[in-house]
């Protein structure tokens, strides 16, 4: 034992649903009791975490399980209750609970339709109990519970305060993960009983993988890569995405992207890779095809895309490709990577997600055509979308680079020891193909950027609120009345509020900026992917060790 | 990783040197500064001077102080050369290196660069370093970014004022030589890529300053598109080079594979493997063809004319374009050895002909140009050419001189279209259209154009002849006979636009705006800032892409007071002078009382903008004189070139000659007549077409088919942008865009869909004839049953006592029978 | 020991009283018969007791008495209440509960 400290981990992981229990004795018509509770327990949880931060062991310390439990759970099943944190985990459990805090707080004021603040708060803490879970658990009956857990409420948030298809996609999303997860569950209970039938603790399993013939450790990992492989997404597992995606309210989104998608990644790393590097071996080939086929495909989709939360959906696709590419070198190089990368995609897609969620809110639209001359209208968002597009296409000195480069540069020379390696020609095709995703990436990201950012503000745009005022719904609705306002400037002239402009106060006053509970809750954000771009030792400090540990079955691999 | 071998190599080092670092830092502190506050700082006015708000003086004052540290710098490493001892031609020999192996072998004059080198972060068993790596090179590059941009700062004062965003601009501009300056410095391929994609991300914003255009905004965009597919190289490259040379590195105590020195040392070793180098240079020039403009990515180059002049200037001379040439020169081993520079007997490689190629190429665009802004573009591009080429025939030095002789009079003929824009030609850059005759007007810009134009064009004396031709001799010199030929036949077409171009601006007849007609009368197309306010509405905000030009420059826009009385118009096409129909609205308006009086018809520009002119027109001339060949002066080389040692080719010693050409006269004769030659053809030329006279030339690339085609040809780019923008990009964009989505949207979620919806029918199916007949049946059956059982014993229930208690009691008669019979 | 006679008693009296209640429509009559039927079974009961000499028998047949004291208190209350709501007490007339 390491600390004295263990009760942390449960503490973290199982804080939010205390509010939820506070919660549950409120009446839903106290909304702003309820909101307050939720991001009080958030805030609090997230202190834990920093607690969890303060008292966690670095330098060479960071590689070993730290804040270790270990009591038993169900005997019955010899599923024990072991959770612990290291290098690789940290970053994510964080990350979970800073997300879900700034996502609350920009609820403050941004509850989607239906409403019922209540509901959707206690949704979004059991949901952080779930993820938080899976990214501590160590036992794989452990891992499998919380990594459900997060299922449920995600689909109601879909479901429920979606878009127009919501019962689609959510339904979508459900069966997809949920049939990903059965097969994951298979693959959990035949390594369970191949290794002996002793235990489902991890640290059992890395020690005891070699018990296991290569021929049934690529069944067993096949079981597991499309549970992983669904959730991350990976091509051709991927289709659910844009749809939840484009159908989450801005919460969910913001969520399924910044952490969500990690609990796949997160799943190779920590499961698949170390308890069958056998079979990892064997996969990673197909593994590393499907992330690139994935970077140029999610980068075509997305150029393909009117809309564009749809098309920061795609960009996800493609991003994940990059984060898969480091995870299937197997390397350390490529996992450093990889995780590096999970960490920049969840700030940054997080903060493209709440980006189109606002600009939804006031716009009523996403379509890109529709929009133009956002900076002109709302400079201050429209700048942080160019910071967060930059930072998405991969800028140097912001956090996003670190995630692609080191990935694109380990596929160079991809796992090899000196009785097992991987086809070095065929990752270096990848390596060239990858770093031509990332020219597509510059030109989706800054292309719907100039369409939305530059130019005059839209006269559709213009007209819409104008005509409107507040009570616009859908883009449907407002594209009518767009229209009719455009017939009505017509006689003016070309130039649409060339007229207004003088005479009365700014017809866009209602567009305004960017808001209070809005800077709150993207500061931390932004200011991540700053300093993570500056200092990416930051986090490649607390990575490296973990890593190490986790490939050493890899590296031991003696190719029998 | 401070050389201690310094001591005791006698190196002289210093302040600067060793804090070489802050002169990258100091302009990001002025970028953080202007962004931060710059908005909330108005003009001061001390006396009769007048301190410019918006935070541009955090942008000229952090410049003013890179140039001091970056002087310093050169200072003292000029001080280390000497303290080395070291003159062209005499070499002290001592060994000085990283390593006592290479110490022993005593290697030339090489003289160590001072590197200081902080560990960025480490991952996978690799130290990333972030630091300085300060050599001949990297000081002399340093000195001219600093020096340029603070130049072009303080043009931008008097260039951009009042201009709708200029806070934005003095940032990014600032961010911009933050950049280049970072990528310099750089001792390690990652500050490498990082200065080099901060540039890109400037460059967007600078070139599509004035986005509200989309012209402009799509130039950007293709900009950053461009050098971003190079970029693919720099990826590609910098993972090649890093896995080949980081064990060589590490054993020799280099840090790691992404150290430049330790790269050089590898690549020089003859250790390293020849396709993993060969590769690593092809694609690291990829990259340098998308940055610095070379054939065939050189079309972004162009259209970055849509960007304010200065922004154009500073592109072209010293920073962007350079960092291409630059990262050639930097890691020259690499490229020397992977692309076999000078072997004895390889008169090819992919350097110097791509150089090649894009010096002729870029060459003859520039006769089909009627914006002057174009026309320099082009000959950036051609000139980018010369410089890649010299590296290509080995002609290191010149080449590297001929960055230096370049910044200055490029940027300088930059600076003087910027000035007639500014106050000569009413804000246009069309030659045909707007100039003529500006010589008389604008004395000043005319000399400066002269001087610098003279330098280009490699007229002797100049500085550009220093440089130029002492690449064209040294291909020569080398055995690059082609490249000899090509390179005399681009001082001869270098020569002949140039002087179309001057002829032009400067001489015959005033035309357009420089004949002061500005307002109605020339008002169609060109002119939408001419706008009485009642018209304003009516006007396309596109005229002036519609009409060819690059852009206009909207640099006098008036941005509140403008947007306060007329609108959004002025936004739109910025530019609202004061011109006469416009005077009521402008009349309490101080500022524009004063311009509209300026502002009729050409004269000569302010001394912002003239001072800085001048500098750069005296540098133009004298630069020269650094590496004046001709005269035996070697002060750029000494100080510049790395010879020898282990970090350096030791280029020309497999034809056993000196490195470098010596200079001889009747070489240089060749070019000197084909300047001339060019200039008599192209004057002649010039009046014939573009005079008054009915001469027999005019319009003849109208008559005569063959020219007819070659003038559509060149004026079409050689369809390269077609290319590109129509078939590649709107390719991908769109069809194969489409169908990748089509293919997600039906094929795969056509699966998925499939499946859930044979799902739902199997289901169906299953609830039909299962669940509802058999298992329902069940439960409903007992339902019935129950219901059944009910109403036969309804009658029971009567509601009677009596017959209440009659079954009770017959009930316990049975019951007691039962037990009766039970018992017994 | 007269056992049998008793015996014989109480089943002559629970005759009668089951008589009663099945064929009377006076529910007085019928409450009165129901009494009947519990004292025929405490003349058994207290029969039983002698012959066993236990007390439990005549234990049993007092707690019956003052539960059937209670039981008639009841029953006469809702006589009472019957007649006051319908002015009749015949029970064919009370088939509210019929199902």
């Amino acid at each position: 034992m390491l600390t004295d400290h263990n009760w942390i981990l449960t503490v973290g992981v199982f804080l939010p649903l205390a509010g939820v229990l506070i919660m549950l004795f409120i009446p839903k018509e106290e909304e702003s009791l309820n909101k307050a509770i939720a991001i009080i327990t958030a805030a609090v949880t997230l202190a834990v975490g920093i607690a969890t931060m303060a008292w966690f062991k670095y330098g060479s310390d960071s590689s070993k399980l730290q804040f270790h439990v270990d009591v038993a759970w169900i005997p019955a099943i010899k599923s024990r209750y072991i959770i612990g944190l290291d290098g690789v985990s940290m970053p994510l459990y964080i990350l979970s609970m800073v997300i879900t805090l700034l996502v609350m707080i920009y609820s403050w004021d941004h509850i989607p339709e239906p409403g019922n603040a209540k509901a959707f708060m206690i949704l979004m803490l059991i949901l952080q109990t779930g993820m938080a879970g899976t990214f501590v658990a160590q036992d794989l009956i452990l891992f499998f519970v919380f990594f459900e857990v997060v299922l449920l409420p995600m689909y109601f948030m879909i479901g429920v305060w979606g878009g127009e298809q919501r019962q689609y996609a959510s339904l979508k999303f459900f069966l997809y993960t949920m049939f990903g997860s059965a097969l994951m569950l298979v693959a959990f209970l035949a390594l369970f009983f191949q290794t002996g039938a002793q235990s489902f603790s991890l640290e059992y399993l890395y020690a005891h993988s070699s018990m296991i013939s290569t021929n049934v450790a690529v069944w067993i990992f096949a079981g597991m890569f499309v549970g992983f492989a669904v959730k991350v997404p990976m091509f051709p597992f991927h289709t659910w995405l844009p749809d939840a995606h484009t159908q989450a309210p801005t919460q969910g989104s913001v969520i399924l992207a910044a952490i969500l998608l990690k609990l796949g990644t997160y799943g190779f790393i920590r499961i698949a890779i170390p308890t069958l590097p056998q079979a990892a071996v064997k996969w990673a080939p197909v593994i590393g095809v499907l992330a690139v086929i994935g970077i140029i495909y999610g980068a075509l989709g997305c150029l393909a895309q009117t809309d564009m939360k749809r098309l920061i959906a795609f960009s996800s696709v493609a991003h994940m490709g990059f984060v898969m590419l480091g995870i299937s070198t197997l390397t350390q190089f490529g996992i450093n990577a990889a995780v590096y990368g999970m960490v920049a995609h969840g700030l940054i897609t997080g903060m493209l997600f709440f980006l189109a969620g606002s600009i939804k809110n006031r716009y009523h639209t996403l379509e890109i055509a529709k929009m133009g001359g956002i900076l002109k209208r709302i400079p201050r968002l429209g700048w942080i979308l160019g910071m967060c597009a930059m930072a998405s296409l991969g800028l140097p000195g912001l956090a996003g680079f670190w995630g692609e480069f080191p990935a694109i540069l380990s596929a160079y020379s991809p796992f090899h020891n000196d009785y097992v390696h991987l086809s070095q020609p065929l990752f270096r095709t990848l390596m060239v193909i990858a770093a031509i995703g990332t020219v597509l990436a510059a030109g989706y990201l800054l292309w719907m950027f100039q369409r939305v950012a530059f130019g005059e503000a839209s006269p559709l745009i213009a007209g819409d609120v104008d005509a409107d005022g507040n009570d616009l719904h859908a883009g449907a609705h407002a594209g009518d009345h767009a229209g009719d306002h455009l017939v009505g400037e017509r006689g003016h002239g070309a130039v649409p509020f060339s007229v207004g402009a003088a005479g009365n106060a700014d017809p866009h006053a209602e567009v305004h900026d960017v808001g209070i509970f809005e800077w709150i809750a993207w500061t931390p954000l932004l200011i991540g992917i700053v300093v993570l771009g500056a200092y990416p030792d930051l986090m490649f400090k607390v990575l490296n060790g973990s890593v190490t540990k986790l490939l050493a079955p890899v590296q031991a691999l003696t190719g029998k | 990783m401070m050389l201690a071998q310094d001591a005791a190599a006698n190196l002289s080092s210093g302040w600067f040197l060793e804090h070489a670092w802050l002169i990258a830092v100091v302009p990001g502190i002025g970028f953080f500064l202007i962004l931060a506050v710059g908005k909330r700082i108005r003009d001061i006015k001390v006396g009769s001077l007048t301190i410019p708000g918006g935070g541009s003086m955090f942008g000229v004052a952090s410049m003013a102080a890179s140039l001091v540290l970056a002087a310093g710098t050169a200072y003292q490493w000029i001080q280390r050369v000497d303290s080395a001892g070291a003159t062209h031609g005499a070499l002290g020999s001592f060994g000085s290196s990283i390593t006592g192996m290479l110490r022993a072998e005593g290697e030339g004059n090489y003289i160590t660069p001072v590197v200081k080198s902080y560990t960025w972060w480490r991952q996978g068993g690799a130290t990333f370093t972030i630091g300085s790596h300060i050599d001949g090179l990297s000081m002399i590059i340093l000195l001219l970014v600093a020096f340029i941009s603070t130049l072009v700062q303080i043009y931008s004062l008097e260039y951009l004022r009042g201009d709708r965003r200029y806070t934005h601009f003095f940032a990014a501009l600032t961010l911009f030589a933050g950049g280049m300056l970072t990528m310099v410095l750089a001792d390690n391929m990652v500050q490498i890529i990082l200065g080099w994609e901060i540039m890109g991300l400037c460059s967007f914003m600078l070139i599509g300053h004035w986005w509200e255009d989309a012209a402009n905004s799509r130039a950007a965009l293709k900009a950053f598109f461009t050098v971003r597919v190079g970029d693919v190289g720099l990826l590609v490259g910098v993972s090649i080079i890093f896995f080949s040379a980081n064990s060589f590195a590490t054993k020799n105590g280099f840090g790691s594979g992404f150290d430049l020195q330790g790269i050089n040392a590898w690549a020089q070793s003859g250790t390293a493997s020849h396709t993993a180098i060969l590769w690593g240079a092809v694609a690291l020039f990829i990259a340098c063809i998308g940055k610095s403009g070379q054939f065939p990515l050189h079309t972004w180059l162009p259209d970055a004319m849509a960007g304010p002049t200065p922004v154009s200037s500073l592109l072209h001379s010293s920073t962007m374009v350079v960092a291409g040439v630059y990262l050639v020169a930097r890691i020259y081993p690499v490229f020397h050895t992977g692309l076999s520079i000078n072997v004895a007997g390889s008169h090819f490689n992919l350097i110097a002909i791509i150089g090649g190629i894009t010096i002729i190429i870029a060459a003859a665009l520039a006769f089909v140009q009627t914006d002057i802004k174009k026309v320099l573009a082009y000959s950036t591009v051609s000139q980018l050419g010369y410089m890649m080429m010299g590296l290509g025939v080995g002609a290191w030095t010149p080449a590297v001189f001929h960055i230096f002789t370049h910044a200055f009079f490029k940027c300088c003929l930059f600076l003087c279209a910027g000035s007639i824009s500014h106050s000569g030609s009413h804000h246009s850059f069309e030659m045909k259209k707007d100039m003529g005759g500006l010589r008389k007007k604008m004395p000043i810009t005319f000399a400066c154009w002269m001087v610098s134009t003279a330098a280009l064009c490699g007229v002797p004396f100049f500085s550009g002849f220093f440089s130029k031709d002492e690449i064209i001799d040294n291909a020569h010199h080398a055995g690059y006979n082609v490249f000899w030929i090509i390179g005399l036949v681009g001082a001869f077409m270098t020569t002949a636009y140039m002087t179309r171009a001057t002829y032009l601006t400067f001489f015959g007849k005033p035309r357009g705006a420089a004949a002061g007609e500005h307002d109605d009368a020339h008002g169609d197309a060109h002119d939408p800032h001419d706008l009485d306010v009642d018209d304003a509405h009516a006007v396309q905000p596109h005229a002036v892409a519609a009409h060819g030009s690059t852009t206009d420059d909207h640099a006098h826009q008036p941005v509140m007071a403008m947007a306060r009385t007329v609108g959004d118009v002025a936004d739109i096409h910025g530019d609202v002078d004061a011109s006469d129909a416009e005077e009521a609205v402008h009349a309490d308006d101080a500022h524009h009382a004063a311009e509209h009086d300026v502002h009729h018809g050409p004269h000569e520009s302010p001394a912002l903008i003239t001072v800085p002119l001048v500098i750069l027109a005296v540098l133009a001339f004298g630069s020269g004189y650094l590496n004046a060949a001709a005269f035996s002066i070697h002060k750029f080389t000494d100080w510049v070139s790395p010879i020898g040692g282990q970090f350096f080719p030791k280029i020309g010693e497999a034809s056993g000659e000196l490195p470098e050409a010596a200079f001889k006269w009747v070489n240089a004769l060749p070019s000197i007549l084909l300047v001339l030659a060019g200039f008599a053809v192209s004057a002649a030329v010039c009046i014939s077409i573009y005079g008054d006279t009915a001469a027999p030339l005019k319009g003849i690339t109208k008559r005569i088919a063959p020219l007819r085609w070659g003038y559509k040809f060149l004026f079409n780019k050689y369809y390269l942008d077609v290319l590109y923008e129509k078939i590649i990009v709107h390719g991908v964009a769109y069809p194969v865009s489409a169908a990748a989505y089509w293919f997600n949207q039906n094929v795969l979620d056509g699966i998925v869909n499939g499946a859930g919806k044979w799902a739902r029918k199997s289901g169906l199916w299953i609830y039909k004839n299962v669940d509802q007949r058999v298992v329902d049946g069940t439960v409903n059956g007992s339902g019935a049953a129950a219901r059944g059982l009910g109403s036969a014993l309804r009658p029971v229930q009567s509601g009677k006592v009596n017959q209440y208690g009659a079954l009770l009691f017959s009930a316990a008669a049975v019951a007691a029978l039962v037990l009766i019979l039970v018992n017994t | 020991m007269l056992i049998s006679e008793f015996l014989l008693l109480g089943a002559v009296l629970f005759c009668i009283g089951v008589y009663g209640v099945i064929v009377r429509k006076n529910a007085v009559l019928v409450l009165m018969s129901i009494e009947l039927i519990l004292n025929s079974v405490n003349i058994n009961l207290l029969a039983f007791s002698l012959k066993y000499n236990d007390i439990s028998g005549q234990t049993f047949a007092l707690y019956i008495i003052a539960v059937a004291a209670a039981e008639v208190g009841v029953g006469l209350a809702l006589v009472l209440l019957i007649y006051r709501n319908k002015r009749n007490i015949s029970l064919d007339e009370l088939s509210e509960m019929k199902g």
